[in-house]
């Protein structure tokens, strides 16, 4: 039990995709200029890399070494179409604001990457929790960076007005910056800096 | 049989091809009603928001039903189709602004020093819309679209019935950066277009989206929108869009007629 | 003429560049811009890849995919486009595999020097936006081969500068929870702010 409770904790601190493995960086910089758009591409990838992980896994023992990519990029693309179908028939408004990148899924390389450095070397069941374990890592940067981006640069988290804004008859002028991917950048940065203070066995040495 | 051996291999691909293609095609089919429903809707819900009907919790449908009537325009010359003589392709049940574009009869392609709105090709019949009051025309809603930076918009811009006056906008579908040129979808955003005029005493079209905040105080503010900050190329997509629609190959004929119709009321009256 | 083609060359360097206006292909560009010689060979391979993939794909999309081009072959209503996405990753995946066999066989030294990252190049991001930009802006065939090889280099152009301020950077103190990718994920923003001066640029 405790192996499984690992195997879903660590990547969230410890070997996170985005601040460690470096995977995943594109769609974090792009849908994260609002929170909610932030947790439904998190949900998404939840699904598809739990789901990919435990069919890449159930037939590892299977597959020959030449067709892999191309099976792992068949059930891949296959269950982001599947994703895309559900957000597009249960939350229509939000798939109209996500359209591009839940596409674009497809080449986040979590999914491949964890694919071919866990799913094909365990048993189906750890590579389910595995895939929920990046999931939520990749969720906490993205929740992380929406949540200062979207309160920062419009003031309002979730649509919600938290700090009025002055072309609304409140206070606070909204910082521009934020709105913009390269913002994203530099608040990934600055977390990584905090986590590898908080963990020093990640810093890179010289 | 080793994994390495052709048999192998063509069976492993054939059957993760297989289950993927039923798991897919399941999902699409069986989600696929749910989704031209939610689409529809949205239509409706936008060309009642740009004509300032919509009102949250009431049905939309209801009120479309009631207070909007379509109409056929051919592009060209500005003249009004006669609705029952309207094809069964351009119908208001089928009428779609992608598949018109493409149609051979009803499609046309648009020369490129014309094609501001870099959208190739339009359609030459449109379906419009219009919201009466007491049988007279109170607004019409006319159906936009054109290139922004990651994909077309598509969206209405309601026209009051002095032809001149925008008295609102939204786009129901686009696929522009979330927080960025996505702010199209804001109500803030959307409310700056009420009150600006399409066209300059001239008759010339005068409407423009500027970059960045527009001076208040500018004789020319009354033609000018914000720009969305941080969306160059969505803004400069979205001047292009309707300059183009309310200009010589969209509108422009339809409006002319209806002004001139309009005056020649004027005088008899 | 000319000017065209070299405005839209220009364009997809610095004004549309994949890396710093777009974001595409980040996880490479972060994880591979540690030294200026591995940033080349990547920059060059990504270079030939892009050149080949975009105007083949363009071949594909306007003789196969797009509605009413199967007219040749007497199925003018055949609409093929929701085949895209998949087409344009095989054929990406695919070229690379030539391109890896090829400089094999042709060329091992550079086949050594750029190792993993010739692989790596399929799941780029920047690749498949690459093919994708093409068909949302209906480029022809010569505009596809211009646009390719542009884009390729802006990317080439961005992960060589980041190559080279990241080695500048191994001589000042950085304190230590930020090396490495800390500082480079800031590096980055900074460079996409200053790379936004591209975009005044009306070509």
């Amino acid at each position: 039990m405790s192996k499984v409770k690992s195997i879903v904790l660590d990547p969230i601190f410890n070997n996170n995709p985005i601040a460690y493995q470096i995977l995943g960086i594109c769609s974090a910089l792009a849908v994260t200029s609002k929170l909610e758009t932030s947790i439904v591409m998190s949900l998404a990838v939840i699904f598809v890399v739990s789901f990919s992980n435990l069919a890449v896994s159930l037939i590892r023992h299977h597959v020959a070494s030449s067709i892999r990519i191309l099976v792992e990029m068949t059930i891949i693309a296959s269950l982001v179409i599947i994703a895309d179908q559900i957000i597009k028939a249960f939350v229509y408004d939000i798939s109209k604001q996500l359209s591009v990148y839940v596409g674009l899924i497809i080449t986040n390389c979590i999914i491949m990457g964890r694919a071919e450095a866990f799913a094909l070397k365990n048993p189906p069941l750890l590579s389910f929790m595995d895939g929920i374990g990046n999931g939520l890592g990749y969720t906490f940067v993205l929740l992380f960076v929406g949540f200062f981006r979207e309160l920062f640069g419009a003031g309002k988290l979730l649509g919600y007005t938290i700090f009025p804004v002055n072309t609304e008859g409140g206070w606070y002028v909204p910082n521009g910056l934020f709105l913009l991917s390269s913002s994203a950048f530099i608040l990934i940065g600055l977390l990584i800096w905090a986590i590898r203070t908080w963990k020093p066995e990640q810093i890179e040495e010289e | 049989m080793s994994n390495e051996s052709t048999k192998k291999m063509m069976f492993v691909a054939l059957g993760v091809c297989l289950v993927c293609s039923v798991l897919v095609s399941t999902a699409a089919v069986s989600l696929h009603a749910r989704q031209q429903r939610n689409k529809e809707l949205d239509k409706i819900k936008n060309i009642l928001i740009a004509g300032d009907l919509y009102e949250k919790g009431v049905d939309s449908e209801q009120i479309f039903k009631e207070k909007v009537e379509p109409l056929h325009i051919d592009l060209s010359t500005g003249a009004i189709l006669d609705e029952n003589e309207v094809p069964d392709k351009l119908s208001v049940t089928k009428f779609n602004i992608k598949d018109i574009s493409e149609d051979p009869d009803y499609g046309q392609f648009i020369e490129k020093d014309k094609d501001i709105a870099r959208i190739n090709r339009m359609p030459g019949v449109m379906l419009v819309y219009v919201i009466k009051s007491d049988d007279k025309i109170d607004k019409y809603i006319l159906p936009i679209y054109g290139k922004g930076l990651w994909s077309t918009l598509y969206g209405f811009i309601a026209l009051d019935s002095d032809l001149e006056t925008i008295q609102g906008i939204t786009f129901y579908e686009h696929g522009e950066t979330p927080g960025l040129g996505g702010e199209v979808d804001n109500p803030n955003w959307k409310e700056i277009w009420v009150g600006k005029k399409a066209f300059n005493e001239q008759g010339n079209v005068a409407i423009t989206v500027i970059k960045g905040q527009v001076d208040p105080t500018s004789p020319k503010a009354k033609y000018q929108v914000d720009g969305l900050s941080g969306s160059t190329l969505t803004t400069r997509g979205l001047d292009a869009m309707v300059k183009f629609w309310f200009g010589e190959s969209g509108y422009g004929p339809f409006i002319k007629n209806k002004k001139s119709e309009k005056g020649e009321s004027n005088e008899q009256s | 003429m000319l000017e065209y083609y070299l405005s839209l060359f220009i364009k997809s360097v610095f004004i549309e560049n994949m890396a710093l206006t777009f974001f595409l292909g980040m996880c490479t560009f972060l994880a591979v811009s540690k030294r200026v010689e591995t940033a080349v060979g990547l920059g060059i391979a990504v270079v030939v890849v892009q050149a080949i993939t975009v105007p083949v794909n363009n071949l594909i999309y306007h003789s196969i995919l797009e509605k009413g081009a199967l007219s040749w072959a007497g199925l003018p209503d055949v609409d093929l486009t929701f085949l895209g996405l998949i087409t344009y990753i095989g054929v990406i995946a695919s070229m690379v595999q030539i391109l890896e066999m090829t400089l094999d066989k042709f060329f091992p030294k550079l086949y050594n020097a750029l190792g993993i990252f010739l692989p790596l190049i399929t799941v780029n991001c920047a690749i498949l936006g690459g093919s994708l930009f093409m068909v949302e802006r209906n480029y022809n065939f010569p505009e596809s081969v211009v646009f390719g090889v542009g884009s390729g280099a802006g990317f080439a152009l961005a992960i060589i500068a980041l190559a080279g301020i990241r080695e500048k950077m191994k001589y000042s103190n950085v304190p230590p929870a930020l090396r490495g990718l800390g500082i480079t994920f800031i590096t980055t923003g900074l460079m996409a702010i200053a790379f936004m001066l591209f975009s005044g640029i009306q070509l």
